[in-house]
């Protein structure tokens, strides 16, 4: 067990940079997500972690020594790769053990070991099958197992899941979950699928263009985001977005959908452009009540929950949960959006988060923007 | 709309389906046939020649005599099965030279990142350009410095020269669409560069080193202008130069037989090589092609 330190790491290829300055500490024995849209870099830092590619400036440091040019196989790192990358011509037996092999150990001892592994991954009777012939979840134990049996210091997942389907996607999320509370390893894992990080993970790292956006449990990401990209990426469905014009000299923003809001203290500097609300912050109510006017356009019914599309002007639609379906009589038809204060989230024009304190509804009497 | 479908032509009845679907079928064997007999037609009159005797030769039957008097004669003469041997070192030795250097070529182009890797390419497909007159003189004098002249050895030095650069373009390209990750975990499982080349790529590189191989087999089995230039004495010749060379009894007697017969033994080694590993080069041919 080992933690890990990246100290202002970056990589580029070319004159392209796929990481820019990247520094993080990941302490012993803690799960850390990277997520991020695609081509953020997220697989790119988990394998400059791995020693499989090599920054181009910057110290990776793994409990506590540097390992920099540290070659990947001396690095007590395990890596899962998001294509499993099994051997095709090796049986399972082969490929669990093909890194004990490679050591040089006496065959005995590797085929008890990688029995021991096959077992506690429920794979011990596929031992003499090739890749092909396994199920994907069987493959995946398998990589899991190959992995597992180096007894690594750090455990590396590069998007594991997102080849299997949806049930054994969830299964495996499972596994994976209780393999880290048996183990208590450094576990690092990279993924797009929030869900899956907002489960696993005890810190959740989110990068956008080779940059660390923040870094947090899950739930100061979803409560406490420190922008507007990291708002608008931890939820799901996503959280809704505005763009309103401050007016700082009246202490207030107002915005489409009739939305006016006092503001108790005011930054001249850093006026808000940018309002967001999740989903679940917005109620439904009758027109004419609540702080916004909008145009119910849809409804979706997924049995255990319900959205519903709220036109506010023509480029805004909102989507709101609702605990239950509306009567379709609304559809169409103006109703009016209510939130608490604390559901608004305020983002000044370089995205950052403006927090606020006390907002008031005003009466609509400025001409809307 | 109503118009248009009023006015649609009535269906046909089935049997005109059925006679088209006949007549169709028997056009595409007919060309089949054709262009088997266009390919097979040269090896079968070679045959057919190899089995005749005397005047009979200059008579164009299609029928076999089969009076295999010629191949007897053949098995019989210790400068003809001297050249049989002497090819089949030569087109194996250069078969498996090629495949070797081919290979590491391949994985260092394919996938070590070095900053002359592009040129290195193009330089390696240059040297396939040039024909083979061109070099010859040049590889004459080289022959004479190496003192390999007049030895089937110097046939395999100059054979490589057409062989690697195709088993290493070949080769390249399907190093490069192996997966990368495959080759991560390798390193990651702590093999070096030559244990993932030996354990990992070349148990799954079967079917392209089996098509590779067999072409530069062929290339090296049926090449005849060095072969001709870099040997002197019959000992040391190779099967085409052999029966190139051929001689009648007189020298107003053209040894048609023998040498119609001769080519037909040649050949045999080479089918059989083909049908062994056919399903291997088909499979090479069209490996990574899709993706599977």
């Amino acid at each position: 067990m080992a933690s890990v330190s990246l100290h202002s790491v970056s990589k580029s290829f070319g004159t392209h940079a796929v990481i820019q300055g990247v520094e993080l500490q990941i302490d012993d024995g803690e799960f850390v997500v990277f997520v991020g849209p695609s081509g953020c870099g997220k697989s790119t830092l988990l394998r400059i972690v791995a020693g499989l590619v090599a920054p181009t400036d910057g110290v990776v440091a793994i409990g506590g020594d540097d390992v920099t040019d540290v070659p990947a196989s001396r690095r007590g790192v395990a890596f899962v790769f998001q294509s499993y990358a099994l051997y095709p011509h090796m049986s399972v037996a082969r490929n669990i053990g093909f890194a004990l092999e490679t050591l040089g150990m006496a065959k005995e001892a590797v085929s008890q070991k990688v029995l021991s592994v096959a077992r506690m991954l429920k794979v011990d009777h596929l031992m003499d099958r090739r890749p092909r012939e396994l199920s994907g979840g069987q493959r995946q134990r398998v990589a899991i197992g190959r992995a597992l049996v180096r007894q690594p210091e750090i455990f590396l997942f590069d998007e594991p899941l997102s080849n299997l389907d949806s049930d054994l996607r969830m299964e495996m999320r499972l596994e994976i979950a209780r393999l880290h509370n048996d183990l208590k390893t450094t576990m690092i894992y990279v993924t797009h699928d929030q869900s899956e990080a907002m489960t696993l993970a005890d810190r959740i790292v989110v990068l956008n263009h080779g940059r660390i956006e923040q870094v947090g449990t899950p739930q100061q990401l979803y409560h406490a985001p420190d922008n507007r990209f990291v708002a608008g990426f931890i939820g799901s469905p996503r959280m809704n977005f505005m763009g309103v014009s401050s007016q700082a000299t009246a202490g207030r923003i107002v915005g489409a959908g009739n939305l006016s809001l006092a503001l108790a203290s005011s930054d001249l500097e850093n006026p808000i452009t940018e309002i967001g609300i999740r989903p679940e912050g917005l109620r439904l109510v009758a027109e004419g009540d609540g702080r916004m006017v909008c145009i119910l356009e849809r409804i979706e019914d997924l049995g255990h929950e319900h959205f519903g599309y709220c036109r506010i002007s023509d480029d805004t639609v909102w989507v709101i949960r609702l605990p239950e379906a509306p009567s379709p009589d609304r559809i169409g038809k103006p109703v009016g959006l209510d939130f608490a204060d604390a559901a608004v989230f305020a983002f000044a024009g370089d995205g950052r988060r403006i927090a606020l304190a006390g907002l008031q509804k005003m009466a609509a009497e400025a001409p809307l923007p | 709309m109503q118009n248009a479908i009023a006015q649609r032509a009535p269906r046909k009845p089935a049997s005109f389906y059925r006679l088209k679907r006949r007549v169709v079928r028997g056009l595409q064997i007919f060309a089949l046939l054709l262009v088997l007999i266009y390919t097979l037609f040269p090896y079968y009159w070679a045959f057919v020649s190899s089995t005749k005797q005397g005047a009979a030769l200059y008579r164009s039957a299609l029928l076999p005599a089969l009076d295999f008097t010629y191949y007897r004669q053949l098995i019989d003469n210790p400068i003809f099965m001297g050249s049989l041997l002497n090819s089949a070192y030569v087109a194996v030795s250069t078969t498996l030279l090629s495949l070797i250097i081919g290979i590491s070529a391949a994985y260092a182009l394919g996938r070590i990142d070095f900053p002359q890797r592009r040129a290195m390419l193009m330089i390696v497909l240059m040297i396939s350009i040039f024909p083979q007159v061109v070099v010859l003189s040049g590889l004459f004098e080289l022959i004479n410095w190496l003192g390999l002249f007049n030895r089937p050895s110097a046939l395999i030095l100059t054979y490589l020269l057409s062989t690697v650069p195709f088993t290493t373009w070949i080769l390249t390209t399907f190093i490069r669409e192996f997966p990368r990750e495959l080759e991560e975990a390798a390193i990651i499982d702590g093999c070096s560069h030559f244990r993932i080349l030996m354990k990992i790529l070349l148990p799954l590189m079967g079917p392209s080193l089996a098509s590779t191989g067999i072409l530069a087999f062929i290339l090296a089995w049926n090449e005849f202008l060095f072969a001709l230039t870099f040997t002197l004495t019959d000992e040391n010749r190779t099967v085409p130069v052999a029966i190139g060379l051929i001689a009648g009894t007189s020298r107003y007697e053209y040894p048609f037989g023998q040498i119609m017969a001769a080519s037909v033994t040649v050949t045999l080694p080479l089918i059989a090589v083909v049908l062994v590993f056919q399903r291997r080069i088909v499979a090479g041919l069209t490996a990574g092609a899709v993706k599977g």
